[in-house]
């Protein structure tokens, strides 16, 4: 199938783009990779009446540093930024999360920005951004905020960005020097959607036991999923089997996962367990 | 609503008027007439689409031709080497490693990029490449194959 017929616009700078994005409010789609967008223009299940494509719009694309993490611009590429030197070092969790992301080919289109706000329950960055607390920057004409990553994603495809505003960075937060992460995710094939994924963190005391973990589940509703309950077990106990296999036992009791033609919920939340041990063995550093 | 584009194509400038939902597949196919990349899925499934954009991989059917304004774009026939075939192409034909021949063309071009960025890649690293592609015909063996032929005769 083909795209259907839209108005094509592509501003030049950001101020541009918020400008047309409040003037088109009402029925826009914003093209940023395309790797979501597209799919969804051939199969005909999404008609803007307006295509706003950002991809001009160079201030958007960027890493730098913020207090101790990482600051990486909406319309940088996926690509860039699993290659990045600052992004290796601090934060291992999305590079472990963007090697489940497509293939390389998408990745090399894909933008960080464009999978946050598209916000697919199977996708892996917004469990990443939960994980970490990130603070999504949004920005309109009139203004800007920062909304917490836990406030973000709302539902299925639905964030808490207003039709007026644009995504323009993800502020990701580090975790200690040395910390350890994994991103684990069961597909049908390497590189399709998950049927579920976890993410998981674990930084360690000086005495060995778990300073901070975290954990956040994908596939397992409408949006990614934190198991706080089972990161505050973890913390303060020794990185062993059994703890793990206790916090996988906890995490299960906070997801509600739902079924449909790939998994059934039952299944969904035993894998979930499954990984979730497997994902804090790996992080352990 | 149309757009006029200029983009290098295999090396040659290429300026044309273009329907803005275009995609970059259609414009190169039935624009340029250079039908050698070939459309499976459409929707970024299959890979068959996998051209050059920069120097890096990309499914052409998720790319609008306007997006691909200014850039460097290569195709399969962007790999002759003087009217004949590459290195590439050569060790894949000499390794059988394609029977119908329609995802060829993508294998191909996910394969240049990973030599280019890869020139002596391991069988697992080829596989990894390459997961994005889809063959129903060869079971992926011939192919994994002739590309490791073609690092070894220096593609």
């Amino acid at each position: 199938m083909k795209p259907p017929l839209f108005q094509y616009l592509a501003p030049s700078s950001l101020d541009e783009a918020l400008a047309l994005r409040a003037e088109h409010a009402d029925d826009c789609a914003v093209l940023a990779g395309g790797q979501s967008l597209m799919p969804l223009l051939n199969l005909r299940m999404a008609f803007p009446g307006t295509l706003i494509d950002l991809g001009g719009v160079s201030e958007l694309a960027g890493i730098r540093e913020f207090d101790g993490g990482v600051a990486i611009g909406a319309m940088t590429r996926q690509r860039a930024t699993e290659r990045s030197e600052l992004v290796r070092d601090r934060l291992p969790l999305a590079v472990r999360a963007l090697a489940n992301v497509g293939h390389p080919a998408i990745r090399n289109r894909g933008t960080v920005g464009g999978s946050l706000a598209h916000a697919d329950p199977a996708a892996e960055l917004p469990a990443v951004a939960l994980a970490l607390d990130a603070e999504l920057v949004a920005r309109s004409s009139g203004g800007e905020r920062t909304i917490a990553a836990a406030d973000f994603f709302v539902g299925f495809l639905t964030t808490a960005l207003a039709p007026d505003e644009l995504l323009v960075e993800v502020r990701l937060p580090g975790l200690p020097a040395g910390h350890g992460a994994s991103f684990v995710e069961l597909a049908r094939r390497h590189g399709d959607f998950a049927v579920v994924g976890v993410a998981a963190a674990v930084a360690l005391d000086s005495g060995g036991s778990i300073a901070d973990a975290r954990l956040a589940f994908i596939g397992v509703g409408g949006t990614p999923v934190r198991a706080r309950e089972a990161e505050t077990l973890l913390r303060g106990a020794m990185p062993e089997p059994a703890a793990f296999a206790e916090a996988a036992e906890r995490a299960k009791t906070e997801l509600d996962p739902g079924s449909d033609t790939h998994a059934s919920a039952a299944y969904r939340r035993r894998i979930a367990g499954v990984l979730a041990q497997r994902a804090l063995q790996e992080a352990t550093p | 609503m149309s757009i006029e584009v200029t983009l290098t194509v295999n090396g040659a400038v290429r300026s044309a008027t273009v329907e803005t939902r275009r995609t970059l597949a259609d414009f190169l196919r039935e624009d340029l007439s250079l039908t050698g990349t070939h459309l499976g899925c459409e929707h970024g499934v299959c890979g068959s689409c996998t051209v050059l954009v920069n120097g890096a991989s990309a499914r052409s059917c998720l790319m609008l031709a306007v997006q691909a304004n200014g850039a460097e774009v290569t195709t399969i026939e962007g790999l002759l080497d003087g009217g004949t075939m590459g290195v590439l192409q050569e060790a894949c034909r000499d390794s059988h490693s394609f029977q119908c021949g329609y995802c060829t063309p993508g294998f191909l071009m996910t394969a240049t990029e990973l030599l280019n960025e890869r020139p002596h890649p391991t069988a697992t690293e080829v596989r990894e490449a390459i997961s994005g592609n889809l063959c129903r015909c060869t079971g992926y063996e011939s192919i994994v194959q002739g590309i490791l032929l073609a690092a070894e005769r220096g593609a």
